[in-house]
């Protein structure tokens, strides 16, 4: 290879991850415009509300160790989600997924923490989470493997009986009978998740991150990874090549909800440490845009993730500055999508020019 | 007397049902349409949310009842531009947009809500209640079948008017051949863009209308998440009835039944937890789709955008 083949590799590649960056940004830089604009219809500045996000999602020692705490649940959901959307499998009950994981979880935590060290606690809970996150797509997953039942519906029925069930068992069976709300008994602080750098933000973030990266490369570098992707990409296709299906779309919501619950577990134990009834943080949902802003690639994921957590942190705090409800974050995740689907088609069409 | 049997419960039991369930009848027929059309509509609850808010906004400031359901449905059909202009026109995912719809319309009505009525929490326009003659005397069924708002007659009017556009008129063959061969619309002349365009439309309009209806007539009150997951069973209704949409009409009310449960058990006396119960609608949607889902009909074109430069 001579010199100026290397330097036109070189820059043609430093085009395309610039395009890349230029294209993922275009959809967040909409979503603040679009953003701002309503903020003033409301009579409030926008500039001061996103002034104030920045100030307390990162800029505030405290606020950034917040958002490394939000960004550990945040993570597994998104691995979850980095399985299913390639493989073609629209998981959207991750919201359900999570809140059962998390409610079976704060009930064991508390009755098993006196009994065992930290290192079994955890490992029993977060496998503990993991199953029954599982578990609650197993309808869906069984529904779709067998009978072709299109898992959107499914998998978001199956979270708004989770939300229900989950209060059910809080109130009748897993209730503190010391307190009067209802809630689950309360996991101490000293058997919670190990924090690190001595802040508060506890190596759940580890887990999270770890978790993405080993998607990111069963995805791309395994055989199983490769299944998914084909089955993704053409299921026809993928029953000639003598995949079989069942098996694998079972495998592909087991893996994918059983990250939701996983993501409550490390929640639970790490931070929240008790469980209400009419728990619900419904981060699950607002998790998908940024999987496919990131096209599903771990490091992408884990930055748009970090800024998402900023936002979420920050938002809290300016929206209450600004005095409004805590629905920017809400309203934000629907426009990014739109200029999402709108950037996505600009690309299209400037790749056609291209070619004729 | 108290109890399952009593004629309290089944009178109210029949009133909610019918209350909760036309607005599944307005939202799922218009998901119909759209399905039919080849466009799978996930932001049927964007739209609904959308026109519930809108129709509050217009049933205050003009305090009428109808004025407001008529800014609902315009509401809706506002919020289904975007899935026009997407999903029809750019060819993007419909499920993405759809999801892009629903979360977006949940944040911004919750916002503007709670930015502008939080403090004061204001309440519609009362509704006038129409009592059909003689049919409303019917002892026990009378008074929850035959006792509402005009609005709610219409519901099987719209069916009714539907069901013949899609069987009879040349608007509704256009409309099935978008969904089911897209391509042969076009050979014979037809426009797939438009005849989808004209059929999201729809949708936005009678789920904007729903959406209106639960709280104009049904509630009486905006709040945030007010459709509560009600445009997901529309979307099973739709898909479940097969493209014979006066079924929707028995569908909708069935469930409405089920979601209007716990105010029926509450006045007979039954004690049963509340979460049981208000889980029930969703476990019966698992159960419908068990059941039937095998057989539940799908146009062939179904979300799978039509390109004319593909072809």
């Amino acid at each position: 290879m001579t010199n100026t083949d290397q330097l036109q590799t070189a820059e043609s590649r430093f085009t395309r991850i610039s395009r890349s960056t230029i294209t993922a940004m275009i959809p967040v830089i909409g979503a603040i415009v679009i953003g701002g604009l309503l903020l003033m219809t409301l009579g409030r500045n926008p500039f001061v509300f996103f002034g104030n996000m920045i100030d307390h999602g990162l800029i505030s020692s405290l606020g950034r160790q917040e958002t490394l705490i939000r960004m550990a649940p945040l993570l597994l959901i998104a691995s979850g989600l980095m399985i299913a959307f390639p493989a073609g499998i629209w998981n959207l009950g991750t919201d359900g997924q999570f809140v059962m994981g998390g409610v079976v979880v704060a009930a064991l935590g508390p009755e098993m923490a006196p009994h065992v060290n930290g290192f079994v606690l955890f490992l029993t809970l977060f496998v503990v989470g993991f199953a029954v996150g599982a578990i609650w797509s197993l309808v869906p997953a069984i529904l779709k493997a067998w009978y072709g039942i299109n898992e959107i519906i499914s998998t978001l029925m199956l979270t708004f009986i989770g939300l229900r069930f989950s209060a059910l068992l809080v109130k009748e069976y897993f209730f503190d009978p010391e307190t009067t709300v209802p809630q689950t008994r309360v996991l101490a602080v000293a058997d919670r998740l190990p924090r690190m750098f001595s802040s508060r933000v506890h190596i759940g973030l580890v887990v999270g991150l770890v978790a993405i990266i080993a998607v990111h490369f069963m995805m791309r570098k395994t055989a199983f990874g490769l299944r998914l992707q084909i089955v993704g990409m053409n299921p026809k296709a993928a029953v000639h090549a003598g995949m079989k299906m069942k098996p694998l779309t079972i495998a592909i919501f087991t893996l994918s909800s059983g990250f939701a619950g996983l993501a409550a577990a490390v929640n639970v134990a790490g931070v929240d440490g008790v469980v209400r009834a009419e728990w619900n943080p419904a981060i699950g949902l607002l998790v998908v845009p940024l999987v496919f802003l990131a096209r599903f690639h771990a490091a992408s994921v884990i930055a748009f993730i970090a800024a998402f957590a900023v936002f979420q942190v920050g938002g809290e705090s300016a929206s209450r500055k600004s005095d409004i409800p805590n629905f920017m974050v809400l309203v934000m995740v629907g426009l990014l999508l739109i200029f999402m689907a709108l950037g996505e088609y600009m690309q299209l069409r400037s790749s056609r020019k291209h070619q004729s | 007397m108290n109890g399952l049997f009593s004629e309290i419960f089944i009178s109210s039991l029949i009133s909610g049902g019918v209350i909760a369930g036309i607005p599944l009848i307005y939202a799922g027929l218009g998901e119909a349409i759209s399905e039919r059309a080849g466009v799978l509509n996930v932001g049927l609850e964007g739209m609904m949310i959308g026109g519930a808010y809108g129709g509050f906004v217009g049933g205050l400031s003009f305090n009428s009842t109808w004025l407001g359901l008529i800014c609902g449905a315009l509401t809706g059909m506002i919020i289904s531009l975007f899935m026009v202009v997407l999903c029809v026109r750019l060819n993007s995912n419909q499920i993405v947009v759809g999801i892009a719809i629903t979360l977006g319309a949940e944040g911004v009505t919750a916002l503007l809500h709670g930015a502008i009525y939080a403090d004061t929490y204001p309440r519609v326009p009362t509704v006038q209640q129409v009592a059909i003659p003689l049919l409303s005397d019917i002892p026990i069924l009378g008074p929850g079948l035959f006792n509402h708002h005009l609005s709610a007659y219409l519901a099987v009017i719209f069916v009714l008017f539907v069901s013949w556009v899609l069987k009879s008129t040349g608007i509704g063959l256009s409309i099935k051949a978008a969904g089911d061969q897209p391509h042969a619309l076009e050979a014979a002349g037809g426009d797939v863009h438009r005849t989808r365009t004209i059929a999201v439309l729809s949708t936005g309009l009678l789920a904007g209308f729903g959406g209106a209806f639960i709280v104009l007539v049904g509630a009486g009150l905006f709040v945030p998440f007010v459709t509560n997951g009600k445009g997901f069973i529309a979307i099973v209704l739709a898909m479940l009835v097969r493209g014979r949409v006066k079924w929707i009409i028995v569908a909708a009310v069935l469930f409405g039944m089920s979601l209007s449960l716990t105010t029926a058990l509450q006045l007979a006396g039954i004690d049963i937890p509340i979460d049981l119960v208000l889980m029930l609608p969703f476990v019966l949607i698992i159960i419908v789709l068990f059941v039937f889902g095998r057989r539940s009909y799908l146009p062939a074109a179904l979300a799978l955008p039509y390109d004319r430069e593909q072809h």
